[in-house]
C-alpha cells in the first residue's frame, strides 16, 4: 500500500491530465471577462445593441477602434500628454514604492532595534482600517503640502503603500537564510551593498509580483480630487470623457476596455514569466 | 523610614532612569543605518497612512459634517451605533455572514489553485495564472454577471429556467432580497484570486529543492504529506500575508457589491454590509464622525479576526 503510494510522489500523466482539465474549466469560467470585452470590442453598433446580447462577436469590425482614434485625435489636450502623465505617475509611483518597501522590509526582517516590532505591527493594523474615513484626513494632508494639483499627490502617497512592505517582509523572511547575510558581512560588504546585491536579486519573485500589483493599482487612477488640471490627468480620466460623450459611444467604449487592458496584461505576463525564468536557470533558494 | 533613605531610593531610580535612557540613545546610534533604511517608507507612512488613521479615530469621537467645524461628543457616535441603529446590526450580520464564507473559501482557492499550476511546465503556467486572474485585471468584470443574472427574460439564468419550464415569470435576482446576498457571494468567489494567488505562486516559487529531497529520505510518503510537513510550514509567511488579504477583502467587500447591483444600498438592506453602512453615512449623510466610528468598530472586528487566524496557523505542519 504505503509502495504504491511512494511511486505516485511524482504526479503521474494521467492524474496531471485530469487537473489539467479541471484547471481549463475553471480558467475558462474566469477568462470570461477577457473574452466578452474582446468580442465586444470588435461587435458593430448593431450587435452591441443585440437583444439578447451575444458572447461572441458574428461580423466584425475595427469600426469601434476607428471611431475611438478619430475622437482621441480631436482632443483638446493631445492624447499623448494624458498618456505621458499616466506613465510618470506609474512607473515613478511603482518603483517608490518597490525600492522604499524592500528598504524598509530588509532591516525590519534581518535587524532587530528598537521601534521595529511597533513600527511592524502599525503596518499590520493600517491593513485593517477602511480607507473611506481616511480619504479627508488624506486631502487635508496633501493640500497642507501644497501638493494638490500636482503629480506628487498621487505618486508619494503610492511610496508608502502598506501591501508593499508586508509582502516584502514576508518574502525576506522565507527566502533569505541569517548565514548568507553573516557570510556577507564577514567580507566586509555593507549593508547597501547586502540589500542590493545580495537579498534583491534573492527575493525576485516578491518584487516582480508587486511591480504587477502597484502597476495595476496605479494605470487605474483617474487622478481623483488631488488633480484637476487637464494637461496634468491621466489616460483612463481622458479615455472615461469620451465614452461619456453618449450612449452612441457605447462601440467606443468597448475598444476603451480592451486599450486599457492592454499594457497591465503585458506587465502581467513579462513579469510572470520572468519569475519562472529565475527559478529555471539559477536554482536558487539553495 | 528616614527620609534619607527616600532620596536616595529616589537618586537610584534617577541614576537607573537616566543609565536606561542613554542606552537607549546608544543602542538607536548603533542601528542608525537601520533608520535610514526605514526612513523613506517610514515618513511616507507616518504622513499618509497613520495621521490619517489617527485622525479618523479622533473624529469618531465627534460630530462631524464636514462643513462646520467638529463638535467634541464623547463616546455618543458609538452608543448610537450599538444601542439605536437597528440598520448597523443587519450590516454586522451580513458582513459576518459574507466574511464566513468568501474569507475562507477564497483563501483556500487561492493556495489550492497556486499549488495546482505550479507543478506545470512555466509556458502553460503562466498562461493558466494570467486566465485566473483575469477577472482583477480586466476592469470590466462585473459586466459579465449583469449579463447572467440580468432581471429580464434576456438574462441567461432566466433564460434557461423559462426554457426548461422551471419558472414562468422572470426573476429580478438583483433585486429580490432573496437572492442578492448568495449572487454576490459567487461574484465574490469568482473574483478571489487577486493578490494573494500571486503571492502564492511567487512563494511556492522560492521554496528550497533540499528540503523536498531530504523529505522523500525522511519518508515523507505522499503529496499529501509534503504538503503538510515540507510546503506549508516554508510558506508560514505568505499564507499569514494571504490570510490578511481574505480578513480584510471579506470584511470590506462592499465594492463588490456595490458594483454588481449598481448601487450601494441593496433592497430591504439584503446585502447591506458594514462598509456600505459606512459609506452611507460618510457620503451620503455627511456623517463623517458616525462613520469613523463605524470604521474602528469594524477595523476591531479584523484584528480579532486576524488574531484567531494566526492561531491557527501557528499549528500548520505539527
Amino acid at each position: 500500500m504505503i509502495s504504491i503510494r511512494e511511486k505516485r510522489l511524482a504526479r503521474s500523466a494521467g492524474g496531471d491530465a485530469v487537473v489539467l482539465v479541471f484547471l481549463l474549466l475553471a480558467a475558462s469560467f474566469t477568462a470570461l471577462p477577457i473574452v466578452y470585452a474582446i468580442s465586444n470590442a470588435f461587435k458593430p453598433l448593431s450587435e452591441l445593441f443585440l437583444f439578447p446580447p451575444r458572447l461572441f462577436v458574428r461580423n466584425p469590425t475595427l469600426a469601434n477602434f476607428q471611431d475611438l482614434f478619430t475622437l482621441m485625435a480631436q482632443s483638446w489636450v493631445p492624447m499623448t500628454r494624458y498618456l505621458l502623465n499616466s506613465l510618470i505617475i506609474v512607473s515613478l509611483g511603482t518603483a517608490g514604492n518597490v525600492i522604499a518597501a524592500s528598504m524598509a522590509a530588509y532591516v525590519l526582517s534581518t535587524r532587530r532595534f528598537i521601534g521595529a516590532n511597533l513600527f511592524m505591527g502599525m503596518v499590520v493594523l493600517s491593513l485593517m482600517f477602511a480607507q473611506e474615513v481616511t480619504a479627508i484626513p488624506n486631502y487635508i494632508i496633501l493640500a497642507r503640502l501644497g501638493w494638490i494639483d500636482t503629480y506628487a499627490a498621487v505618486i508619494v502617497p503610492a511610496w508608502g503603500s502598506t501591501l508593499g512592505l508586508y509582502l516584502m517582509r514576508k518574502f525576506i523572511d522565507a527566502m533569505i537564510p541569517v548565514e548568507l547575510l553573516e557570510a556577507a558581512r564577514i567580507d566586509g560588504a555593507n549593508e547597501f551593498r547586502i540589500y542590493w546585491n545580495i537579498v534583491m536579486p534573492n527575493v525576485k519573485p516578491a518584487w516582480l509580483t508587486l511591480i504587477i500589483l502597484m502597476f495595476q493599482s496605479l494605470w487605474g487612477n483617474t487622478g481623483g480630487h488631488f488633480i484637476y488640471s487637464e494637461q496634468l490627468k491621466t489616460l483612463p480620466y481622458a479615455l472615461n470623457q469620451i465614452v461619456e460623450g453618449g450612449v452612441a459611444r457605447q462601440g467606443v467604449g468597448a475598444a476603451v476596455t480592451v486599450l486599457m487592458m492592454i499594457l497591465p496584461i503585458t506587465v502581467f505576463v513579462i513579469n510572470q514569466s520572468k519569475i519562472i525564468e529565475t527559478m529555471g536557470t539559477s536554482g536558487m533558494a539553495n | 523610614m528616614s527620609s534619607a533613605a527616600g532620596i536616595e531610593a529616589r537618586r537610584t531610580v534617577g541614576v537607573s532612569m537616566r543609565n536606561w535612557l542613554v542606552q537607549v540613545i546608544k543602542q538607536i546610534y548603533r542601528d542608525r543605518e537601520c533608520y535610514l533604511f526605514l526612513a523613506p517608507f517610514g515618513i511616507v507612512f507616518t504622513l499618509f497612512t497613520v495621521v490619517p488613521v489617527v485622525m479618523s479615530i479622533g473624529l469618531s469621537f465627534t460630530h462631524f459634517n464636514m462643513l462646520q467645524p467638529a463638535r467634541f461628543i464623547g463616546i455618543n457616535n458609538y452608543l448610537r451605533l450599538f444601542l439605536e441603529d437597528d440598520v448597523f446590526l443587519i450590516a454586522v450580520k451580513n458582513t459576518l455572514i459574507y466574511a464566513a464564507i468568501t474569507g475562507p473559501l477564497s483563501y483556500l482557492a487561492c493556495f489550492v489553485l497556486a499549488w495546482f499550476i505550479n507543478d506545470f511546465k512555466p509556458v502553460v503556467r503562466a498562461f493558466l495564472a494570467l486566465l485566473f486572474y483575469a477577472p482583477s485585471i480586466s476592469g470590466n468584470a462585473y459586466m459579465i454577471w449583469t449579463l447572467i443574472f440580468s432581471g429580464d427574460t434576456y438574462g441567461l439564468v432566466n433564460g434557461f429556467l423559462m426554457h426548461w419550464g422551471f419558472i414562468t415569470q422572470p426573476i429580478q435576482w438583483l433585486l429580490d432580497p432573496r437572492f442578492i446576498m448568495p449572487i454576490c457571494i459567487i461574484v465574490v468567489l469568482w473574483m478571489s484570486l487577486g493578490t494573494s494567488f500571486l503571492v502564492f505562486i511567487a512563494g511556492l516559487q522560492g521554496l528550497s529543492r533540499d528540503l523536498y529531497e531530504a523529505g522523500a529520505i525522511d519518508g515523507v510518503r505522499n503529496r499529501w504529506q509534503e504538503l503538510w510537513y515540507i510546503t506549508l510550514p516554508q510558506m508560514k509567511g505568505h499564507l499569514m500575508f494571504g490570510a490578511i488579504m481574505a480578513i480584510t477583502n471579506s470584511f470590506t467587500a462592499a465594492s463588490a457589491i456595490t458594483n454588481l447591483v449598481q448601487d450601494s444600498l441593496t433592497t430591504d438592506y439584503a446585502a447591506h454590509t458594514i462598509v456600505q453602512h459606512l459609506q452611507d453615512y460618510g457620503t451620503v449623510r455627511f456623517d463623517m464622525g458616525y462613520a469613523c466610528a463605524i470604521a474602528v468598530v469594524l477595523f476591531f472586528a479584523m484584528v480579532v479576526c486576524q488574531r484567531i487566524v494566526q492561531k491557527l496557523l501557528d499549528r500548520v505542519g505539527q
